[in-house]
């Protein structure tokens, strides 16, 4: 082999930089234009257009009014608030046929073939009482709004609104020192924080990365939506005129999400400046361009993919839950059932920060899944409250026909508004669900990150609560 | 376009020679790495679930692909493994997304690089397809989205393009599976090697630039004899790129040269093909 005279490498490097220096600083810029004359004269010598390019036009005047530093805010709210009010107002006719089929009719149904098989009541409580009620309210309640709920956002997202909701959301994030693509992973977690979770990847920095983790549950996931319609429908519509109650309703439900968002700056924002400190890098996002949605296609993606992937979840947590809500209201300790010492003992911390002992069991109980919050707290309210004439029986799950009578039922049980306006708020912040946090650590790999993407949200949640309470009493003098 | 006959006889599924297997993850034993790369959102995942069965997430806004994708296909009797790039926009700046897609297509020296194009952004998505180029010439291009573009009065000259390109178009519409029996072909055209390409280098006007990228191109040549492309890292040394920076001061360019080997032994299984 001829042995080549070899150029120091460091050489290269000297020259390099020489050369750089001469050259100065409008290389890139020129090689970048040489570039794109270059794109502009071969596509343009190959491409033929025909027609006018009135698509492109609908396109950029869409996109003035999406995007505009007036406007496209306000629209952002429209389509939130509309897509929460269709979600409202349709699942409630579902969601009353389906609980009728499955808890009214299923319900006493399986209980009579037990009875007619012979099953033991140890046997047929903890099954029918615990299991399938659960599983059934999960059903009926969740499945209506998801239904409608995912294919309205996957026809947004199909249309190409999220990378816009980016851009107008970008300059917030880069003030909180955050990674503006975190609004496309805040836009996932909307659906499922675990899902947010994973979208981070997007974002290549690992400081901006572990902001977007550790504040993505600060958009309410769906097995939260069910508790805030319901809230919001029963203690905050009933304020309002009937036929302004859905409306009104669904502006509620729209603040929390903004507390939501305005929290997940927040939190970036003091991360960005302690324990994550950093700038915020620059990215380029894409505003693609608006294609019809496939209206059908997202259908079925959408209700395959998300909404029976979800349900499936909920159910699957669902189940087990019910187990141990029939097991802790019938397990008598002395006088009392299980369920009623830690409600009692949790009942101080409850009052103190406006909620009470049956909500803190219920979000114990709950971890698993969040979709369960609201049996939960109705079966436990009936059970401590001696309320015999509504449900079914001691320690069992049950379904309400109507918001009102869930209502009374609440109002019964010491309930007021300021309880279910905290309980909106504690629902929107509080700790992930053990999915998320089983997804935190597996992203992150980290046990400090995982438990800190616990605390922070609880402690906020818990502190929000307290000073929520305290003022409203002073305000009430109640 | 010309060969329609061939074609259809090469990719027809009674040709057990020529068939299409979707593998799906089985990249065992795999002949030839093929790069999918693309700007954002212009149907990589589509192409790439096309070609290996696989059905990775796909959706309307960029950045739904989060981890990258290996999968692999047979075709005509030899087995490719297909890598999905994250989406990029241009090789020239230094974010990391960017970086993982141009280190594969000069380090990873996959055989083929298909760059997927949006038909109806020609201009912008060229822009990545020259930088392409520039660091190889095993390049397919391949237009995808022509549903679209002919719905928005867009016709593209594939066979004119090609020529300016000097590597193969294909037209494709992935969602339909439109036009893939014939970017199967063209990548196992260029895979084994029995075309060779003359891919376009673009020009700089800049008499300022040139002077320089002519003199470190000389010494680069001289230092790393077998690299192909010392123009473009020529360039990428007058912009201050650390990572080449870096590569040159650790002497990892060399690895390159291993390059040449391998084109050496694609060339003599083309030829052998050629035969058969």
């Amino acid at each position: 082999m001829v042995r080549r005279s070899r150029v120091p490498n460091e050489e290269i490097l000297t020259t390099a930089n020489a050369l750089r220096w001469e050259i100065g600083e409008d290389l890139h810029d020129s090689v970048i234009s040489d570039l794109y004359r270059e794109a502009e004269r071969i596509a343009g010598s190959v491409t033929v257009r025909k027609g006018e390019k009135r698509r492109f036009d609908f396109d950029r005047t869409l996109d003035q009014i999406l995007t505009s530093p007036w406007l496209g805010f306000p629209t952002m709210f429209l389509l939130l608030a509309a897509v929460f009010w269709l979600t409202i107002e349709g699942a409630n006719v579902p969601s009353a046929l389906l609980s009728s089929l499955l808890v009214d009719q299923g319900h006493p149904f399986l209980k009579s073939i037990g009875e007619v098989i012979g099953m033991p009541r140890w046997l047929s409580g903890p099954l029918f009482d615990g299991m399938y009620l659960s599983m059934a309210w999960v059903v009926s309640v969740m499945l209506p709004p998801m239904a409608i709920f995912f294919p309205l956002f996957t026809l947004l997202e199909d249309f190409g609104y999220l990378p816009r909701v980016a851009f107008n959301l970008d300059f917030f994030f880069r003030k909180a020192g955050a990674h503006g693509k975190q609004a496309l992973t805040m836009a996932m977690g909307y659906g499922c924080n675990a899902a947010g979770i994973v979208a981070t990847r997007i974002i290549d920095s690992p400081r901006e990365r572990l902001i977007a983790i550790l504040t993505n549950n600060f958009s309410l996931c769906n097995g939260r939506w069910p508790t805030q319609i319901l809230i919001a429908t029963i203690f905050i519509g009933v304020l309002a005129p009937p036929y302004f109650a859905g409306a009104v309703s669904a502006l509620a439900v729209v603040a929390v999400v903004l507390l939501g968002i305005a929290f997940t700056f927040l939190v970036s924002w003091m991360l960005s400046r302690t324990i994550l400190r950093g700038t915020a890098s620059t990215f380029s996002l894409e505003l693609p361009p608006y294609r019809p949605p496939r209206i059908l296609q997202t259908l079925y993606t959408s209700l395959i993919d998300r909404t029976l992937i979800v349900l499936w979840r909920a159910i699957v947590w669902a189940a087990p839950a019910g187990l141990v809500i029939w097991l802790v209201s019938n397990i008598q300790i002395g006088d009392a059932s299980l369920a009623a010492h830690i409600v009692h003992s949790l009942d101080p911390v409850g009052l103190l920060i406006g909620l009470n002992g049956i909500i803190l069991l219920a979000y114990i109980i709950a971890i698993p899944a969040n979709e369960i919050i609201i049996p939960t707290v109705l079966m436990l309210t009936v059970l401590l409250h001696g309320i015999v004439d509504v449900g079914i029986g001691v320690g069992v799950l049950f379904e309400l026909d109507s918001a009102d009578a869930i209502a009374s039922l609440l109002h019964a049980g010491g309930w007021t508004l300021l309880t279910g306006v905290n309980l909106m708020l504690f629902s929107l912040l509080h700790n992930p669900c053990s999915t998320t946090l089983y997804t935190i650590y597996k992203e992150t790999g980290s046990m400090k990150w995982t438990l800190l993407s616990a605390v922070i949200p609880l402690v906020i949640g818990l502190g929000v609560c307290f000073f929520v309470a305290q003022i409203w009493r002073i305000v009430a003098g109640g | 376009m010309t060969q329609k006959t061939i074609d259809q006889c090469e990719i027809c599924p009674a040709n057990p020679n020529a068939k299409l297997v979707q593998l799906g993850p089985d990249t065992n034993a795999h002949e030839y790495v093929i790069a999918l790369a693309g700007n954002p959102n212009v149907g990589k995942s589509t192409v790439f679930n096309q070609l290996t069965g696989l059905r990775q997430h796909t959706g309307n806004w960029p950045g739904k692909t989060v981890s990258r994708a290996e999968g692999a296909y047979s075709f005509d009797n030899k087995r490719y493994k297909v890598i999905d790039l994250p989406g990029t926009y241009s090789l020239l700046s230094t974010s990391t997304d960017e970086e993982i897609a141009r280190d594969f297509i000069l380090f990873g020296q996959p055989d083929v690089t298909v760059v997927v194009v949006d038909a109806t952004r020609l201009t912008r998505n060229l822009n990545l397809v020259l930088q392409i180029l520039d660091i190889t010439d095993r390049v397919v291009v391949n237009i995808n989205l022509i549903d679209e573009a002919q719905r928005m009065g867009i016709s593209i000259d594939a066979r004119g393009l090609s020529r300016e390109l000097g590597v193969p178009v294909v037209l494709t519409a992935a969602r339909s599976g439109e036009g893939m029996p014939e970017l199967l072909r063209e990548i196992a055209i260029v895979a084994t090697g029995r075309i060779q390409t003359k891919p376009f280098r673009f020009a700089t006007t800049s008499r300022n630039v040139q002077r320089g990228i002519d003199r470190l191109s000389k010494m680069i040549h001289r230092a790393f004899p077998s690299i192909p492309n010392v123009r473009w890292i020529a360039l990428r040394l007058l912009e201050g790129d650390q990572s080449i920076i870096d590569a040159i001061r650790l002497d990892e360019l060399g690895l390159l040269e291993t390059l040449r080997e391998k084109e050496e032994r694609v060339r003599r299984e083309g030829a052998e093909y050629g035969q058969a």
